[in-house]
Parts: structure tokens; C-alpha cells; sequence
């Protein structure tokens, strides 16, 4: 742990010379090159257990064992991605996509709604029911899932996409309303009032101004609950049993049951299931790593 | 509003009530009283997932917090190759649980496994362990393992705060000659004081609840040794149907967790700065 510290001792030196234009030429000093070290080495925990999976999804299942699945040699192929969408990961991927993206919906208008309605109305029945909805932020998921199963199971809904929907949704509600309430809070009031007396209605006032003023902290939520969802384990695997319904994580334990000894389509379907995710990553790093910073700091 | 009372609030007083009937999802619930909790006491699975709970809890703080706040740190400066490293940190995130699961499964099998492999060729006899069925070393690599899992996240709220940290007090620290050491302690480390908290909370709830690697790799094994408490709740109610007791499990997990994550925020007065955002609006 000595050496963490260390690091992060160093690592203020080079904000004090980030105001000056050319602070490139620096000559290297000792600590520089410890900061490098470490943080290649941690590079490298990150990467290897990624580049391993990604190498191993293009062998074949013989190819595995038999050479080295560290390096590129022996043989590279295809055919167990085939292998997994014959069975059935295709289907687990469209379920998470319309999981996510009705979640995503639902969550993001309910929260908004909520958060103008808290902030607009300060009646004593909305300050109870935030304060209800903030108590929901502390509540480890973990800690209902019984009586969670038991309800979904009397309402009939055990076993389908739906409870899903409304199962994670609701665990999304907390965060999202109290960041939208935080954002809505800081709109200033002068433009609703102004609104307001050029004859718009509150719904005017919702449509034109709240909801195209919250475009970028709506992108950050979707981000962060899109995330959230798409990843959720424990939610599906008490709530559905069928192959039909069954959403990717655990869509690829099923799987890995399946083909326990298959190691290559094991990687294959799990590198499938990111790729969505990684496609979002790329077209917008910078929303994605600023929103997943940002919802919990608020 | 209703969606959220049906879905989150009825449930946690459903788990309250619960917790004192006898049932087996069959049939009628039977009035216990205290029993289920008696039995809670008395029991010593229950125990045992509450120590190993305990340990990932104390060593998954003890692992995440200086590890992310370096990193974070790092990643917050401003050289160009610290970005890319950044961008490349965040890859963990993308991959879900089982994802992650998955892959160091295949990592880690002692027979095929990449480590394995590994020690092979570079002659590292170390790497070569029993990784997930070896009782006395399981526990730890599921702590690494969730390590590795959320540090990258955390990193990402360090990098955020220390970001949010002005200049001008690092101005004027050097004015004042302050060493890097210097400046970390008394103007960094109070600084991200919030962000700690904030952190250290996610952290500490998040282990305490602690369930998908557990449950995919080592379903609590070998023996009880990686039975976290989350774990045990899933098993009582859902492979041995006792729907009343699993309750209790999930009452002392709520009210733990919850118990905690208020501590730390009165502890550490960030309720006052939530009012300050009130007022300023």
C-alpha cells in the first residue's frame, strides 16, 4: 500500500504547472517515472483479463487447449460466435435492448414529471413523498428482493419482461428524481414567471422549457440507469426462469452452463453482450465517464 | 410515484412483516413471532455470512479506497497519455457481472485456465493455485475480484472531485512553499473530503449486499467460506422456500446497510451540504 500512497503524493506536481504554456520539457524526475510505472502496471490488470477473453472468443474450442492462449498462434476463428447465437443469445440480447430502452423511457419521464411537480408544488404531500423516495436510495435492492419475488409472484407477473421493466425502473426512480430535482431546483424562477404570464400554461412552461433545458442532465441519467439495467443480475434471476424472457447476464450464465467446457463461446457471448455497450462508449466517452462521475456527486 | 410505492415501499414493509410469520410460499403463512429471529441468533450459518460479510466489507474498503483515490488523481492530470490511460481504465465498467464472472472463471481454472498457462511459460510457480477451490485463499480472490470490478468506477469519482478542486489553492500553496506531500495533505485529502464519503459509502453498502460474482463463482464455497450474507438470504428463501426467515436476512441487511450509510453522512456533515444547495437555489 506503501506505494499507492506514494503516487498520490506525486501526482498534484503536475497541476501546478498546468497554467504555464509549455510544460512538456520538463526534465523527468524520479517520480514521474514511479507515477508511470504504477499506473502501467494497473493498465495492465485492467487489460490482460480483456485482451485473454477477446483472444480466447476467436479459437476453437481444441485451439484452446492445445496452445497458448496468450499469444495469436494456432489457428484464429469465427465459428464460435456462430455457435452461441444458435443458442438462443440472439434472443437474450433483444431482451435486454427492449429492457434498457423501456426503462430508460419510463424512468426518465417519471423522474421528470416528479422532480417538476416536487419543486413547483411544495405542498406537504410531495415534501413526504420525496423524502419517502430519498429513504428508497439507501435501500440495498438485495434487502426486498423476497417480498419483491412474492408480489411479482401474486400479481402474476412472475416469469415476464414486464416485471422487469417495472421491478427496475422503480429501483432507478430514487437517484433520478433527486438528481432532476436538484437541476430543476436551479432553473430560475423568473423564466417560468415569464412564461407564465405570456399566457403559457404549466404544461406550456413543462414542454418549452423544463423539458428542453434537461436535455443534457436526461442524457447523463440514461447513461448511468441504461448502464445499470442492461448490467442487473440479480433482479432477473429472481424474477424470471424461462430462455424466452431471460435478459443477457443471465442469458450468459444459462449459456455458460451449456458449455461449460467451451471456453471460446463462453468469451464469444460475453464479448457479444458488451458490444452494444462498447459502441455507446465510443460514439460518447466523454458523456459516459462525466455521468457516471457525476450522478453520485450530486 | 405509485410504480416506486408499489415496487420499493411495500416491499420493505413487507420484508418487516415477513420476517415474523412461518412460511413456505405455500399455503397459509403461520404466525412465528420472534421465532424466525430467534433462530437467527442461535444460528450459526448466519454467523459465519455475517464474519465473512464483515471481512469483504473492512478489506474491500481497505483495497478500493487508495487504489481509486491514486488513480483518480492520476487520471485527473493533464497529460495527454494520462487520458488515454483514463479511457482504457473505464473498460471494466462496460462489462456486467456475469460478464466478469465469466471471464475470470476461464482466467482462473486450474487446469486450462490463462494463469495457468501463464505460470507455464514464465515459470511462475505463484500463479498457480486453485484460485476457486482452495478454502483458505477463495475469499481474497473474490475481494480482488470485486476490486477489480469497481475501482474503475470509483477512480471516476475521485478524478471528478479532484477536478472540482480549484487551482488557485494549489497557487497558493506553492506560494507558500508547500511540498507535493504537503499540498496532498492539506489541500487535497480535505479537499476530496466529500468525495471520500460519498465513495467510502457506495463502497461500503455495495459489499455489504454483495451477491452476483459470489453467487456465479463460488455459489459460497468451497464450504461456507465465501457464503456472504446476501447469499445466504438468496438460498433460504429461494432454494429452501423459507420465505419467513430469508426476511430476517434481509431486515438485518436493510437495516444495516441503511444504518451505516446514515452514520456516514451525519458522521461527516454532508447532510449540511445538501441544505447549502437549497439555499443557494
Amino acid at each position: 500500500m506503501s506505494q499507492t500512497v506514494a503516487r498520490s503524493v506525486r501526482t498534484p506536481s503536475p497541476t501546478r504547472s498546468a497554467p504555464a504554456p509549455a510544460p512538456r520539457r520538463r526534465r523527468v524526475s524520479a517520480g514521474r517515472v514511479v507515477t508511470f510505472v504504477l499506473a502501467t502496471v494497473w493498465l495492465v490488470i485492467v487489460i490482460a483479463p480483456i485482451y485473454y477473453m477477446v483472444l480466447a472468443s476467436f479459437r476453437s474450442q481444441g485451439t484452446y487447449l492445445t496452445s497458448n492462449p496468450w499469444l495469436p498462434q494456432g489457428g484464429l476463428t469465427v465459428s464460435e460466435y456462430g455457435t452461441v447465437f444458435g443458442a438462443g443469445l440472439g434472443r437474450y440480447l433483444v431482451n435486454s435492448v427492449i429492457l434498457t430502452a423501456v426503462c430508460i423511457v419510463l424512468t426518465l419521464s417519471i423522474c421528470l414529471g416528479a422532480a417538476y411537480r416536487i419543486v413547483r408544488r411544495s405542498t406537504r404531500a410531495s415534501a413526504l413523498s420525496f423524502s419517502i423516495l430519498l429513504l428508497g436510495l439507501a435501500i440495498p435492492i438485495q434487502a426486498i428482493i423476497v417480498p419483491l419475488y412474492l408480489l411479482v409472484y401474486k400479481a402474476h407477473l412472475y416469469d415476464t419482461l414486464f416485471a422487469l421493466m417495472l421491478a427496475m425502473s422503480a429501483a432507478a426512480i430514487p437517484v433520478s428524481v433527486l438528481v432532476m430535482v436538484n437541476f430543476v431546483r436551479d432553473i430560475p424562477r423568473e423564466l417560468i414567471g415569464a412564461m407564465l404570464v405570456d399566457g403559457g400554461s404549466e404544461w406550456t412552461v413543462f414542454r418549452r422549457l423544463i423539458v428542453p433545458l434537461s436535455k443534457p442532465v436526461l442524457a447523463t441519467l440514461a447513461i448511468y440507469n441504461g448502464l445499470n439495467v442492461w448490467n442487473n443480475f440479480i433482479l432477473p434471476l429472481v424474477l424470471t426462469q424461462s430462455n424466452s424472457v431471460a435478459v443477457l447476464p443471465l442469458g450468459l450464465t444459462k449459456l455458460e452452463g451449456q458449455y461449460a467446457i467451451n471456453v471460446p463461446a463462453v468469451m464469444a457471448a460475453v464479448l457479444l453482450s458488451v458490444l452494444p455497450l462498447v459502441v455507446v462508449f465510443i460514439v460518447m466517452r466523454r458523456q459516459v465517464m462525466r455521468s457516471l462521475g457525476s450522478v453520485v456527486m450530486r | 410515484m405509485a410504480l416506486f410505492s408499489v415496487f420499493i415501499v411495500v416491499p420493505m414493509l413487507g420484508a418487516g412483516a415477513l420476517s415474523l410469520f412461518r412460511w413456505n410460499g405455500l399455503g397459509t403463512p403461520h404466525w412465528a413471532g420472534a421465532q424466525n429471529w430467534i433462530q437467527f441468533a442461535r444460528d450459526p450459518l448466519a454467523r459465519q455470512a455475517l464474519t465473512v460479510t464483515a471481512k469483504v466489507v473492512v478489506l474491500s474498503w481497505v483495497l478500493q479506497t487508495p487504489i481509486s483515490m491514486a488513480l483518480g488523481l492520476f487520471t485527473a492530470g493533464r497529460q495527454r497519455y494520462r487520458s488515454v490511460y483514463a479511457a482504457l481504465y473505464v473498460l471494466p465498467l462496460l462489462l456486467s457481472t456475469a460478464g466478469i464472472a465469466l471471464m475470470w472463471e476461464a482466467l482462473l481454472d486450474p487446469n486450462f485456465g490463462g494463469l495457468t498457462a501463464l505460470s507455464r511459460s514464465l515459470h511462475l510457480g505463484f500463479l498457480r493455485q486453485n484460485w476457486l477451490g482452495d478454502p483458505s485463499i477463495t475469499l481474497y480472490v473474490v475481494i480482488g475480484l470485486i476490486a477489480w470490478q469497481f475501482i474503475p468506477f470509483h477512480t471516476l469519482l475521485y478524478q471528478t472531485g479532484r477536478r472540482h478542486i480549484p487551482d488557485v489553492l494549489y497557487e497558493a500553496a506553492r506560494l507558500d512553499g508547500a511540498s507535493p506531500a504537503q499540498m496532498f495533505w492539506r489541500v487535497t485529502l480535505p479537499q476530496l473530503r466529500y468525495t471520500i464519503v460519498t465513495s467510502s459509502t457506495l463502497i461500503i453498502v455495495g459489499s455489504l449486499t454483495y451477491f452476483d460474482i459470489v453467487y456465479i463463482m463460488t455459489n459460497g464455497g468451497p464450504g461456507y467460506t465465501t457464503r456472504v450474507l446476501s447469499l445466504d438470504m438468496y438460498q433460504v428463501a429461494f432454494q429452501q422456500n423459507e420465505y419467513g426467515y430469508a426476511s430476517v436476512l434481509a431486515v438485518v441487511l436493510g437495516v444495516v446497510g441503511v444504518g451505516i450509510a446514515l452514520g456516514l453522512v451525519r458522521f461527516s456533515g454532508f447532510a449540511s451540504m445538501s441544505s447549502q444547495q437549497e439555499g443557494a437555489a
